[in-house]
C-alpha cells in the first residue's frame, strides 16, 4: 500500500496566521525515499509547511496526505524534530527521559514505558553519540548536544518519514557531520527525510531533493536538475551566484 | 497552646488537616502551572472566582459553602477559558489577557459584594471573608471535600503522568504523536481551577496564587526530576499549611491564610538561597572559586612564559615585572607560593619544577582546545 502513494502529497494548501497568508496554494509531491531540503528566505513559511503537514497548524484550505491518508491516521509513520529553541531546556528531566518520549506515541494513552522502550532509547542515544550523557540534566547540554537528543527522540519512533526543522541551527561542525551521516544512513534504509535548511552551500552535498519555497511553492525536484541560479533568484529575489557552479 | 490540642481540639484539627491538604494539592498542581509558564494564571483564576461566589449566594439566597464552591468553580473556569480564547483569537499577549480578565472579574465580584452587603437580610455578612480567607470556618465536610478532590487529582496525575509530562515539555510534539492536547490541557487546567477554588475559603482570592506558586517554585530549586519536584512541592505546601496554622493559632489576631502564605514564602527564600545546585549562595561561591582558580592559572602561565625564555627555570625574577600583567595581585602570588609552584625571596620570585610542570600542562590543555 505504501509503495503506490508518494510519502507526502500536498494539494492547494493555504495557511494564514492573521490576514496575510504564510503559505499560499502549495502543491507538492514528496516521493518516498528522498532526502529533501526545504529552502527559502526568512518568513517563507518553511517551518509552517512542516507544522501544517504534522497537523500542528490548521490550514485555511487544502489537504495533506501521508502515504495516501490523512496525517491523523498515519501518526506512527511520521517523526518530528522541532526547532531546538521551541522548548524550555530548563525543564526538570534527563537526556534519556527526553529520548524516551519518542516511544510515547506507540505506547498510546496511559501505558507506561518499560524495559523495551528504555532499551530503544539507549540505542538511539548511542547512535547519536550521546550515551555517556544519558543521565545529564538537559539544561547542562550544549546546543549541539540538545539537537542530537531531539534527533535521538525522533529515531526512537522508528518512523518512515522524518520532518526536521533546522536541525543544523547553531550546532558545531562535528555535530553537523554526525547529524548528516545519520540522515544519509536513514535514507539508505529507505526512509523519507524532509529538512528545513538554511545553508545553501551545503544543499548539493547533503541532499538529493530540494523544494524552493517563498510563501508559494517555487520549484521542487532532484537537486541536480533544479538547484540552479534561476530558481534561487526566483526564491530569494536577488541574483544568487551560489557555489553551485564551483 | 500545646501540641496535643492540635489533634484534640475539633476546630483546630479541621483547620490543620484542611490547610495541609490544601497545601499539598496546591503544591502538586502548582508545579504544572509553574512549568507551563502559567504562574499568573492562578492569580487570574482566583480573582475570576469572586463573582461566582457572589452570584451563587444571590441565586440560592443561602450562604452554603458547597453552592458557593460550585459558583466559584464555574466562574473560575469561565474566566480561564476566556483568557485562553483571547490569547488564541486576538493578537493580545497572555499577560494582557490575564490582567484584563483578572480585573474585569474581580471588579464585577466586588460590585456584587457591595450590593449584597446593602441588602436588607443581614445573614450574608461574611461573604467578604472570601477575599482574604478565614480558616476558622473550615468544617469537617470541607476537609473531606478537599481530601477527595486531592485524591482524584493524584489519581489523574498518576494515570496521565506520561502524557502530562510530555505536554509540559513539548506541546507541539505531543500533538504530532497523536495525543489530544486539547483534552490534556482542559484536564490539567480544570484541576488547577479546582485546587484554587478549594483554597478560597481558607486563603482567600487575593493570596491564593501564592499557595499555588510558592511551594512549586521552592521545590524546583532542589531537584532536576519532575516527579521529585511535584512530591517536594506537595510536602512544602503541606508543611506551610501545618506551620502556618500552628503559628496563627499560638497568637491572637493572626489570620491563618496570610501566615500560611508567609511560611510558604519562607520556603521559597530558603530554597532560592541555599539549594545546592541552583541556589544563589552556592552559585556565588562556585563562581568566586572558579574565578580565583582562573586567576591563579593565568598568572602561572604568564610566569611560565617568562621562565621559558631562560635555561634555568628556577632562576629568580623581579616581582616588579609581574605588574605588567593585568590579572596579577600579590594575593595570587602568595597563593601560588602556598601551592609550592613558586618561591618568593625578598623582591624576587622563582618557579619550582612543580610549578613549571603545572603551567606547562595548563598551557597545553588550553592551547589544544583553541586549535
Amino acid at each position: 500500500m505504501t509503495k503506490k502513494h508518494p510519502a507526502i502529497q500536498i494539494d492547494d494548501l493555504t495557511v494564514a496566521y492573521d490576514y496575510k497568508p504564510v503559505l499560499w496554494d502549495i502543491d507538492l509531491v514528496i516521493p518516498d525515499g528522498v532526502l529533501m531540503a526545504i529552502v527559502g528566505p526568512n518568513g517563507a513559511g518553511k517551518s509552517t509547511l512542516i507544522k501544517a503537514i504534522l497537523g500542528i497548524i490548521e490550514p485555511i484550505a487544502g489537504s495533506v496526505q501521508v502515504f495516501g491518508e490523512p496525517y491523523k491516521k498515519q501518526v506512527d509513520k511520521v517523526a518530528y524534530v522541532p526547532q531546538k529553541g521551541s522548548v524550555d531546556w530548563d525543564f526538570p528531566t534527563t537526556a534519556l527521559d527526553v529520548v524516551m518520549m519518542g516511544t510515547y506515541g506507540s505506547l498510546g494513552w496511559i501505558k507506561r514505558p518499560g524495559q523495551k522502550e528504555k532499551k530503544a532509547a539507549l540505542e538511539a542515544l548511542e547512535k547519536v553519540g550521546m550515551l555517556e550523557f544519558k543521565s545529564r540534566q538537559i539544561s547542562q547540554l550544549s546546543g549541539g548536544q540538545q539537537q542530537r537528543i531531539f534527533l535521538a527522540r525522533a529515531l526512537v519512533q522508528s518512523a518512515s518519514i522524518y520532518l526536521m526543522d533546522e536541525p543544523f541551527q547553531g550546532v558545531d561542525a562535528t555535530t553537523e557531520k554526525a547529524i548528516i551521516n545519520i540522515l544519509k544512513e536513514l535514507r539508505q534504509a529507505g526512509k523519507t527525510l524532509i529538512v528545513v535548511h538554511h545553508d545553501l552551500q551545503t544543499v548539493p552535498e547533503y541532499f538529493d531533493w530540494v523544494t524552493f519555497l517563498n510563501v508559494k511553492g517555487i520549484a521542487s525536484g532532484p537537486v541536480k536538475d533544479i538547484f540552479n541560479d534561476d530558481n534561487l533568484t526566483k526564491t530569494y529575489g536577488i541574483n544568487y551566484k551560489v557555489a553551485v557552479n564551483k | 497552646m500545646g501540641l496535643s490540642e492540635f489533634f484534640t481540639d475539633y476546630t483546630l484539627r479541621n483547620i490543620t488537616l484542611g490547610t495541609s491538604i490544601l497545601g499539598a494539592i496546591c503544591g502538586m498542581l502548582g508545579s504544572f502551572a509553574v512549568l507551563r509558564k502559567q504562574s499568573l494564571l492562578g492569580d487570574a483564576i482566583s480573582h475570576a472566582a469572586l463573582p461566582g461566589i457572589a452570584l451563587a449566594f444571590l441565586i440560592t439566597g443561602v450562604k452554603d459553602a458547597n453552592f458557593i464552591l460550585i459558583g466559584a468553580l464555574i466562574s473560575g473556569l469561565v474566566g480561564t477559558f476566556w483568557i485562553k480564547g483571547i490569547v488564541k483569537r486576538t493578537r493580545l499577549k497572555s499577560d494582557t489577557a490575564l490582567g484584563l480578565i483578572l480585573s474585569l472579574f474581580f471588579g464585577f465580584g466586588m460590585l456584587l459584594l457591595t450590593f449584597i452587603q446593602k441588602m436588607p437580610n443581614a445573614n450574608q455578612a461574611g461573604l467578604d471573608k472570601y477575599l482574604f480567607g478565614q480558616a476558622a470556618t473550615l468544617m469537617e465536610e470541607d476537609v473531606w471535600v478537599m481530601a477527595i478532590v486531592t485524591g482524584i487529582s493524584l489519581l489523574v496525575l498518576l494515570l496521565f503522568w506520561k502524557e502530562l509530562k510530555l505536554l509540559l515539555f513539548d506541546p507541539d510534539y505531543t500533538k504530532t504523536l497523536g495525543f489530544n492536547t486539547r483534552f490534556l490541557d482542559i484536564l490539567i487546567t480544570t484541576f488547577i481551577v479546582l485546587a484554587i477554588v478549594l483554597g478560597l475559603q481558607t486563603v482567600g482570592v487575593v493570596l491564593m496564587s501564592a499557595m499555588l506558586l510558592a511551594p512549586a517554585a521552592a521545590a524546583r530549586q532542589w531537584t532536576n526530576s519532575l516527579g521529585v519536584m511535584i512530591v517536594l512541592a506537595s510536602i512544602f505546601g503541606a508543611f506551610s499549611g501545618v506551620f502556618g496554622t500552628a503559628i496563627s493559632a499560638s497568637q491572637d489576631n493572626l489570620s491563618t491564610g496570610p501566615v500560611i502564605v508567609l511560611v510558604a514564602a519562607a520556603f521559597v527564600i530558603v530554597s532560592f538561597i541555599f539549594s545546592p545546585e541552583r541556589g544563589l549562595l552556592f552559585r556565588e561561591i562556585r563562581f568566586r572559586r572558579n574565578r580565583r582558580e582562573l586567576h591563579l592559572k593565568k598568572t602561572l602561565t604568564f610566569m611560565y612564559h617568562i621562565v621559558k625564555e631562560h635555561d634555568n627555570i628556577s632562576r629568580p625574577h623581579a616581582i616588579r615585572i609581574l605588574n605588567n600583567f593585568q590579572g596579577y595581585t600579590r594575593k595570587t602570588l602568595n597563593k601560588l607560593e602556598d601551592e609550592r609552584f613558586v618561591r618568593i625571596e625578598g623582591n624576587q620570585w622563582s618557579m619550582t619544577q612543580e610549578g613549571f610542570n603545572e603551567a606547562e600542562s595548563i598551557y597545553n590543555q588550553l592551547g589544544n582546545k583553541n586549535d
